[in-house]
């Protein structure tokens, strides 16, 4: 439990009113975007540098509090959920955005700016910043870092890791210290900043960033094809990638969550398809014609029995508009939504969904699937309640069937949402012993008082 | 003494639908101000199921953010689980008045004089309305404010004198009669709610919605005298006389000879249509109140649903923005409809203003109880309001209204010099299709005799 004195030496770290300890102050802090996980922390500061972050990990370290570090808490794995009494570091209050050298095509940025403040800062010179997770308008850059976030445009672009170039960290021990560089090619030693991307602030405290940036895609061409089989929507994702095309986006709903969008947004969707495919191609205004037109044909030839594509920007973000809503439009029909991120290697997508289909017949359980499906990254997303505890049961007893197929057809247990508390169970069981035990050292090594996140991802002692 | 928890009794499921993902929180001016999640949606409604689950107290903390939050709405339009934070709110500032946790005795006067006395009687406030004209054209305000009379009023109510809303010459019973038939053929059949604070300022605002209603073979029945409409009263936690003056209202109109119930003001409007809910335990009201949910309808909404004529003749003004009033937006979602009735005017330019949804910080008594944040909010408006260049604002509230017209009025060289409805432009319009007052300021009351 944390102290008084604890908290008199936070303040003289910290401008007190940076210092919350009252109830009504940290209640809002209990929980992340993960349904159903909830503890009240000991505190919670808001830094404005690096150095009060590491001044911060120090005391707790003197101390013995665990640190939580929260960016915007949308996490969807419970990775920042507090401990009881523990202190959360909450990252939100630095967002200084630092630099963008248009030379270098990079980006520097204090980890607590908005996902979506770093992309309207790159396009303001003509530059992209790719990733786009679902939560870009909320969650903090490095947060994105510390969960390695992947985002629509995942198959075309990659995902977090691919755009961090350097990052300056606090270690458990209260160092703090910059990790890469601006350089294209570096490969003096070990890459370390590697080990701090995905770790889930096990491992260190992200406090800046250096992120690579792209110029800007000159068009862009939405469409949507309707089908009957989802095995029909699968060949086309298939027949697209042989015939040597990268789409920016490539979504897919399944037809239990098609329902509930046309319910809820009225977008005019026929309620009957078994699936609905978003592609997106995006480039050089005469290639985007070219293979717009090519993906076009390959839906049809594959079966699709509607094939729609957008005459403008506008339009476009109208047809998208299904596929952003499916998320929403799931939430509003049951109190408690729990999305999962499953995710299979491309060609057993649709073994895949249908599996979810059954588990969901099976247990008489009411589950949408929605997700990535050229990166095989998918949404099962359970509609539930949590306060019907049979229910519950029930739909852990499923996920965990979920999860057992995953792992057997050579999928991950998470996509893109990280392991945190939600995933820990399954871990040892697609990582195999080895690759655990490793992963344990390394947290061994670099935090042997497991003061980071503790119990996160897993636990350090069995 | 404290009763019942009434977050508790709360149907639990509204607490429960928020699923905590955080989609509401760039959209929250209070979250984006400060950065603490108690400051946001997803703070507020996570302190209010601690309440409920008993693990949390009602204390003056938790009071102070209740009254801090604007009310503004912006929080259930982002939020994908559709959580109704609407009824949150109001069943939050109930709660805490209930368990009486910031009883000031110089609030508490303000606060009964206020919702108890004035609100609840519409003769009182239109006498005070009369008084406080008879101040304001004698130039006695400005004696008042020499000889520092106002220091004697609470300093939030004192800073505010200055912008206490310039009362009518007429108010709405003045100037329009109780039944107005169309001209030509009548289509339908309206009522026409006035408002309290629409009444006793913007009386003219009512007449030109009667106006545009008979302009489109509308028969409009505006009883006599309307009480407030009492969402003054359920956003200030007195849900009890809330309920009281919904009674009344239903009762003012006829509601199986409607068409539909008109309502101009948004912050009115967003109320009125939820007397369903207010009353679904009174076993007299309870059916009533769900149609007339069902038949009030926004002014706005009703012009596009009956598919209005576009006028002929322009308005006088060249360019135009559009403030939001947030319940008319994020409470009632009619977003579109007055953008097209402005779009529907000849000659008359349409500007997008940036963040136009945005709270303008009046929320109600808002820029009274909370004048720092307020100002802000304010200061964001202008200076967005000066992004567009537009010499003309139109917005759909009062209360708005007034702020935006307190905000432009400091702000000496600022492009924007008038404040204006979308149906004032759409009056005037169909007016000077007749070739009558096409420019310039409308006068109340001027085309229309007096009844
Ligand atoms: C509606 C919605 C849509 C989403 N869509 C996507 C999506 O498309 N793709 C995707 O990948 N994810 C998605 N997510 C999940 C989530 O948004 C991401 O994981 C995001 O990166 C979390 O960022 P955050 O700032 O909210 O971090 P938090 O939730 O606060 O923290 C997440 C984890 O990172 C750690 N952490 C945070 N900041 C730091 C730091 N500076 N240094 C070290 N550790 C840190 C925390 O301890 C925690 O373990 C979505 C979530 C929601 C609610
Ligand atoms: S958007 Fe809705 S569900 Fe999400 S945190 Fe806000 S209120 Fe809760
Ligand atoms: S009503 Fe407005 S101020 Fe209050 S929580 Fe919602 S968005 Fe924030």
């Amino acid at each position: 439990m944390i102290e008084a004195s604890f908290i008199q030496s936070l303040k003289e770290i910290l401008d007190p009113e940076r210092v919350l300890t009252s109830a009504e102050d940290i209640v809002p802090y209990s929980f992340d975007g993960t349904a159903a996980l909830k503890q009240r922390p000991g505190a919670v500061v808001f830094p404005l540098t690096a150095e009060e972050v590491a001044d911060c990990v120090k005391l707790a370290r003197r101390c013995s509090i665990p640190v939580v570090t929260r960016g915007s808490g949308t996490g969807l794995s419970g990775g920042s959920v507090p401990l009881d009494g523990c202190l959360v570091i909450c990252l939100v209050k630095m967002d200084k955005l630092i630099e963008v050298d248009e030379k270098n095509l990079t980006l520097r940025a204090q980890s607590g700016v908005i996902t979506k403040e770093i992309d309207d800062a790159a396009a303001k010179v003509g530059l992209f910043y790719p990733p786009d997770p679902g939560s870009m308008k909320i969650s903090t850059i490095g947060g994105n870092v510390a969960e390695n976030s992947g985002g629509l445009r995942g198959l075309k672009y990659g995902v977090t890791r691919d755009y961090v170039m350097g990052i300056e960290v606090v270690l458990p021990d209260g160092t703090l210290t910059f990790l890469g560089n601006k350089c294209v090619k570096d490969v003096a030693g070990y890459s370390m900043k590697d080990l701090f991307i995905g770790s889930e602030g096990t491992l260190g405290i992200i406090t800046e960033v250096i992120l690579k940036v792209l110029p800007r895609p000159k068009a862009r061409k939405t469409m949507l094809a309707l089908y009957d089989s989802m095995d029909a929507a699968a060949k086309t994702i298939s027949a697209i990638i042989a015939a040597k095309i990268i789409p920016c986006t490539l979504e897919f709903l399944d037809r239990v969550t098609v329902q509930c969008v046309e319910d809820y947004a009225k977008i005019g969707l026929p309620t009957d398809v078994e699936a609905l495919v978003l592609m997106e191609t995006d480039g050089h205004p005469v290639v985007v014609e070219e293979e717009a037109a090519q993906m076009m044909a390959l839906a049809r030839a594959n079966g699709a029995r509607d094939v729609r594509a957008a005459a403008d920007e506008a339009e476009g973000a109208k047809l998208a508009a299904a596929r952003r809503n499916a998320f929403s439009a799931l939430a509003r029909v049951r109190p408690t939504t729990i999305l999962e991120d499953v995710t299979v290697p491309r060609s057993e997508l649709a073994t895949m969904v249908a599996f979810i289909d059954s588990v969901a017949k099976k247990h008489s359980l009411q589950i949408g699937t929605f997700g990535h499906l050229g990166d095989g990254n998918l949404h099962p997303t359970f509609l539930t309640n949590e306060r019907d505890h049979e229910e519950m049961h029930r739909v852990e007893v499923a996920l965990a069937e979920i999860v057992e197929e995953t792992i057997r057809l050579g999928g991950t247990v998470t996509g893109e949402h990280g392991v945190g508390l939600a995933k820990k169970a399954f871990l040892k069981r697609q990582l195999g012993e080895g690759s655990y035990e490793l992963m344990r050292s390394i947290k061994q090594a670099l935090d042997p008082q497991g003061l980071l996140n503790p119990g996160k991802i897993f636990d350090l002692r069995n | 003494m404290p009763q019942a928890n009434l977050l508790k009794s709360l149907d639990y499921s509204v607490l429960q639908q928020c699923m905590h993902c955080g989609m509401c929180l760039p959209t929250c001016p209070t979250y984006v101000e400060t950065k603490m999640e108690k400051n946001s949606p997803r703070g507020r409604i996570a302190l209010l199921r601690a309440v409920a689950d008993g693990d949390l107290e009602v204390s003056r903390a938790l009071s102070d953010e209740m009254y801090y939050c604007l009310g503004c709405l912006a929080c259930q339009t982002a939020c994908p689980a559709g959580v109704n934070y609407a009824e949150l709110f109001e069943t939050a500032r109930a709660e805490v008045e209930q368990a009486e946790v910031n009883d000031g005795m110089q609030r508490g006067f303000w606060r009964w004089l206020t919702l108890n006395v004035i609100f609840m009687r519409p003769w009182l406030l239109r006498l005070i309305g009369r008084v406080l004209r008879v101040y304001q054209s004698a130039g006695l305000d400005n004696l008042m404010r020499k000889l520092r009379f106002f220091g004697l009023m609470p300093r939030s109510l004192a800073k505010l004198e200055p912008q206490t809303p310039q009362i009518s010459e007429h108010f709405s019973d003045d100037l329009i009669w109780p039944e107005e038939s169309p001209k030509g053929r009548q289509e339908y059949r309206v009522g026409l709610l006035t408002g309290c604070i629409q009444d006793l300022a913007f009386s003219n605002i009512n007449r030109d919605t009667a106006d545009v209603l008979l302009a489109n073979g509308c028969e409009v029945i505006t009883p006599r005298s309307q009480s407030c409409c009492g969402s003054l009263h359920a956003h200030n936690g007195e849900l009890e006389l809330a309920r009281e003056l919904a009674r009344r209202q239903i009762d003012s109109f006829d509601l199986d000879s409607l068409d539909a119930i008109i309502t101009n003001a948004g912050g009115c409007g967003s109320h009125l249509k939820t007397y369903g809910h207010l009353l679904h335990d009174d076993p007299f009201y309870a059916a009533k109140a769900k149609v007339w949910d069902a038949t009030v309808k926004d002014i706005h909404e009703w012009l596009v649903q009956i598919g209005f004529r576009k006028p002929t003749a322009g308005a006088g003004v060249s360019e135009v923005t559009y403030h939001e009033s947030c319940h008319l937006c994020h409470g009632q979602k009619v977003v579109s409809q007055p953008r097209q009735v402005l779009a529907s005017i000849p000659g008359l330019v349409f500007k997008e203003l940036p963040e136009s949804n945005w709270c303008c910080g009046s929320a109600g008594i808002y820029n009274i109880t909370q004048p720092e944040q307020s100002q802000k909010l304010l200061d964001r408006k202008v200076a967005n309001l000066k992004l567009t260049k537009a010499p003309v604002v139109a917005t759909s509230n009062p209360g708005c209204h007034l702020q935006l017209a307190n905000g432009l009025r400091s702000c000496g060289d600022h492009p924007c010099q008038e404040v204006t409805q979308p149906v004032t432009l759409l009056a005037r319009a169909y007016r000077a299709e007749q070739g009558v007052g096409a420019s310039g300021p409308h006068k109340p009351g001027s085309e229309t005799p007096a009844p």
